[in-house]
């Protein structure tokens, strides 16, 4: 990677043009349009040619680190290979083109696509049914702690307001349930780092929604208690909610309904393959139970008798409720068999999700087959417990079980030196490696989380492990100059500090 | 038995496990409760050759129909340049992780940064965040942010004029966090200021969200909205289409404290509705209230100009149960897509855009009127879309249009249908569909 030092901005001379646009031909010019509604100024873009802005962005490319780069060892985000096909798949121009207004005949191809995709990741998980218009991870735990709100809402059941959430868990779980509405209690974890069963059955009464787990958890480490927790759960008459974050070591093996969970998300972009973009767009469609699927949120394609796909948008058809008047509305005589949607937990995306993201999922997932998909798992676990046998004994391992799909080491063994695990991380970077994620989960003070994923090769990780044991020596040889990584990245260590305390955001306010 | 994304041998299987000290895979799953352990043959299709896997996606693609577009509300069919798909499938960004590492993401950072500086010109806003998933959820953050800055207040107020889609996602997240919504009704296709004041002195607003271009296309004039939602100590949000920006008043001349919108505008293909990407921003004031990633400049330790994410203590992570937002994405890739869509445009060709849009959206306009099948809705300023009142149900234009393989004549309302013209119509094509329109419908 070598630094490249220009904002596009730099490169901007007046009188360039990067566009090409047909000549203008109307007679009626935006001039027409009251005084008070233009803008007086012109707004300060680039003016560039099109060579500038190809060979900019090229530059800006090659200070990147991606998946076709070299390995990344990040724990909880899954990184796996994002096969080309996908990506040509989802350029169908015909796809592309498609308006989400569009009237429902001239799209059931488009249509099909949700059906299909949705059933596939019922097979995969055990989960009835499906909603593929969550845009992220985080907008899927959002959503699926809503439809958990809306049937406790349905039922009339008006005091489950807590959620309970493990001190183990992703930030996002808290977060996510504290902009549903919904209160946090905190499970603990015991020593083996799994949710502790003892101190959740006081937590459970009358006024619990449900529970967020994690399974494998943060850790890395399958909650083998997972059915006496559902029943526990259940019998106080709260949900169970999947975050599948780490649903990849699950993967051809363990469907999370078969564990008693009620709702669930999916990260595409993470279990499927799809590309993360350097931070999205990703996809996190949400599975429910038979029992909640009407309140999955609108809009959603339904199937009628006659094989023909349409789309309920959640207003209320039922003979019982005028037409149109359909607000996602109190329960009405047409559930739980519900067509229209009108027992949503309402619409929480603009259209349905993103559509190009689910092609290439679903391009994943038939190039695996039922065949493959049951390979992915065990792979991806095994590349995870070869790591950790293969360092263990220079790196602190505080829980030593076998894993699923990544572990978390306390950082170095011999931590003698001061070298900590942010230095490791910053380490790793010279030697071509993306840094693991480190200091989470929180329950211990210096984790690094690793997570290899399946698409790795032996001889990849086996580099890794070398070079992970040459930093543990390194640490102990030449601490100083390893407190100063990264030595060959194009930057050096930020000044973080600084941008936090006189924050600089845009071009105007750095020249 | 071996497939193209798994790179293990046999042997390495051997001798990984050995490592481990387990006998075979199923060993690994030792700690999981026997009786979850799924041992049934997936329903799922076989798999299949990439050859195949094309195959199945093109006859899926021929169950669709390729319509020409006249219909915008919330989703527009602008030109995409053919420089963008080329710079944004380089693989150092499609397959980059959040920069969460700066010193070996400068590329990410870089252009998340030129993304805030120009959506900032764009809206006239201080600051912007990364970008949010859409429009419509930006919306809602924002609604979130007003509630956030003005604590003991309990609704918000929405236009009517907002489009359908952002109402109801705002509504739904409304709904979750017991924020109460009142609308406020539109006036011969406007925000009703009477409306807005009689709402205000009720009292108890925390935010009111308005649209810049309205559902009827028409563009809302703002005079005295600010200065009377901030004299009940409201803030003021603007939902605006950003292309539109280069031209018309931004949220910042309204006097907003946020703005939001979805950059879908800028060049981003209709993909059946995503993935687009969403803009929030915010005067200096509340920055410290703006959800999602921020990207700020710094040095490194040689005094290199470099790039990271800041003021991350606002952030989900962080926050933990204190947070009020949960994104801790952003749309990264498609924020990238307008950044390079508005390097190419410039201010120049963002205005010509809008040229062209604004004459053949007047063009369309006038001649759809004399056809007799449509009189005016509103007699009111706009740009690119527009709604006419029909003289027929708005279902038969429409299945006529698409005879043609038009899309349009969308009904908003009962009898009020919506058009659009971007740069991508041409007048002899406006000529040949009004004229169809004229000869092959009767009253």
């Amino acid at each position: 990677m070598k630094y490249y030092d220009k904002l596009i901005f730099d490169l901007s001379k007046e009188g360039r043009q990067g566009y090409s646009l047909p000549v203008n031909k109307w007679e009626s010019t935006v001039s027409e349009l009251p005084a008070g509604l233009l803008r007086a100024d012109v707004p300060a873009l680039p003016q560039v040619s099109e060579l500038d802005v190809v060979r900019h962005y090229t530059n800006l490319s090659q200070m990147n680190f991606g998946v076709d780069s070299g390995f990344y060892p990040l724990g909880s985000c899954t990184m796996k290979y994002n096969p080309k096909i996908n990506e040509e798949i989802a350029a169908n121009p015909v796809f592309a083109g498609l308006h989400p207004l569009q009237p429902a005949e001239t799209v059931q191809g488009a249509l099909r696509l949700y059906k299909d995709l949705a059933a596939a990741l019922s097979a995969i998980t055990g989960m009835a049914e499906f909603t593929l218009d969550p845009f992220a991870g985080a907008h899927g735990e959002l959503t699926g702690l809503m439809v958990i709100r809306q049937y406790h809402i349905a039922r009339g059941d008006l005091k489950r307001t807590k959620i309970i959430v493990p001190d183990s868990a992703h930030g996002t779980n808290p977060a996510s349930a504290a902009v549903c509405g919904l209160d946090i209690v905190q499970v603990k974890s015991n020593a083996m780092g799994l949710v502790d069963v003892e101190d959740l059955k006081p937590l459970l009464d009358d006024t619990i929604a449900g529970i967020m787990m994690t399974n494998p958890n943060t850790l890395g480490l399958f909650e083998k208690d997972i059915k006496e927790i559902a029943a526990l759960v259940h019998a106080c008459g709260g949900l169970l909610y999947y975050d599948g974050a780490n649903m990849n070591p699950l993967m051809g093996v363990v469907r999370p309904g078969d564990m008693g969970f009620d709702v669930l998300h999916l990260n595409l972009h993470k279990t499927f393959s799809t590309p993360h973009g350097g931070g999205g767009p990703g996809s996190g469609p949400v599975g429910v139970a038979a029992h909640l699927a009407s309140h999955l949120p609108v809009p959603k394609v339904m199937e009628a008798e006659d094989g023909t796909l349409y789309i309920a948008d959640g207003t209320c058809r039922c003979a019982s409720s005028p037409e149109g008047s359909g607000a996602f509305g109190p329960a009405c005589s047409c559930a739980p068999e519900c067509k229209c949607g009108c027992q949503a937990c309402g619409q929480i995306s603009g259209f349905m999700g993103n559509f190009g993201v689910l092609l290439r999922a679903y391009t994943y997932i038939l190039m695996l087959g039922k065949q493959n998909i049951k390979k992915v798992g065990p792979l991806a676990v095994l590349g995870a417990n070869y790591i950790k046998e293969s360092l263990k004994d220079v790196y602190k391992l505080p829980i030593p079980t076998v894993c699923k799909h990544e572990f978390v080491f306390d950082g170095l063994a011999d931590q003698s030196t001061g070298v900590t695990t942010l230095d490791v991380a910053k380490r790793l970077l010279d030697y071509g490696f993306h840094a693991p994620t480190i200091y989470f989960p929180l329950l211990f003070h210096q984790s690094i989380m690793i997570e290899p994923t399946e698409t790795e090769s032996k001889e990849t990780l086996d580099e890794f492990i070398e070079v992970m044991r040459k930093l543990a020596r390194e640490a102990l040889e030449s601490p100083e100059y390893f407190k100063e990584a990264p030595h060959n990245t194009p930057v050096g260590r930020l000044d973080e500090t600084t941008a936090a305390r006189q924050p600089i955001l845009r071009y105007k306010d750095l020249v | 038995m071996a497939f193209a994304y798994f790179p293990h041998t046999e042997d390495d299987i051997r001798q990984m496990l050995d490592r481990i000290g387990v006998e075979s895979l199923e060993d690994l799953y030792s700690d999981v409760p026997q009786d979850v352990i799924y041992r049934e043959e997936y329903d799922l299709p076989d798999a299949m050759s990439e050859h195949e896997v094309r195959q199945y996606f093109e006859a899926l693609a021929d169950q669709n129909t390729s319509l020409f577009c006249l219909c915008g509300l919330g989703a527009y069919d602008h030109y995409s340049p053919a420089v963008i798909p080329h710079i944004i499938s380089r693989s150092e960004f499609l397959t980059a992780y959040t920069p969460y590492q700066p010193e070996v993401s400068q590329g990410t950072l870089r252009y998340i940064f030129e993304y805030q500086s120009m959506i900032t010109e764009l809206t006239g806003m201080d600051c912007t965040n990364a970008s949010m998933y859409d429009g419509a959820t930006a919306a809602a953050e924002a609604m979130m942010m007003a509630m956030a800055a003005t604590k003991k207040k309990t609704r918000v107020l929405l236009s009517e004029g907002l489009l359908p889609q952002v109402v109801k996602v705002v509504k739904t997240y409304a709904k979750f966090k017991g924020i109460g919504v009142t609308m406020i009704p539109c006036l011969d296709g406007v925000t009703s200021y009477g409306s807005l004041l009689t709402e205000l002195a009720v009292g108890d607003v925390a935010g009111v969200l308005v649209p810049g271009i309205n559902k009827y296309g028409i563009i809302e004039d703002f005079t005295g909205f600010a200065d009377a939602v901030h004299a009940q100590k409201g803030l003021f949000i603007v939902y605006s289409d950003p292309s539109s920006l280069a031209v018309i008043k931004t949220p910042a001349d309204w006097g907003a404290d946020i703005a939001c919108g979805d950059s879908q505008t800028l060049g981003i293909p209709l993909s059946y509705g995503g993935p687009y990407v969403g803009f929030l921003a915010c005067t200096k004031d509340h920055v410290r209230k703006l959800p999602g990633r921020i990207v700020g400049a710094t040095k490194d330790v040689n005094g290199k100009r470099a790039y990271v994410l800041t003021l991350q203590a606002r952030e989900q992570h962080i926050r933990r149960e204190k947070a009020t937002s949960n994104i801790c994405s952003n749309q990264s890739l498609m924020a990238l897509y307008v950044t390079v869509y508005m390097s190419l445009m410039g201010p120049k060709g963002l205005r010509e855009v809008n040229e062209l849009c604004y004459g053949g959206a007047h063009y369309l306009h006038d001649r759809l009127l004399e056809t007799g099948l449509f009189e005016k809705a509103f007699d009111k300023p706009f740009l690119k879309e527009f709604t006419l009142k029909t003289r027929l149900p708005a279902q038969k234009i429409q299945d006529a249009l698409q005879l043609i393989g038009v899309f349009g004549a969308v009904e908003v309302e009962p009898g009020l249908v919506n058009f659009c013209v971007t740069e991508k119509v041409s007048k002899e094509s406006v000529d040949a569909i009004v004229g169809y329109l004229a000869e092959e419908v009767a009253l």
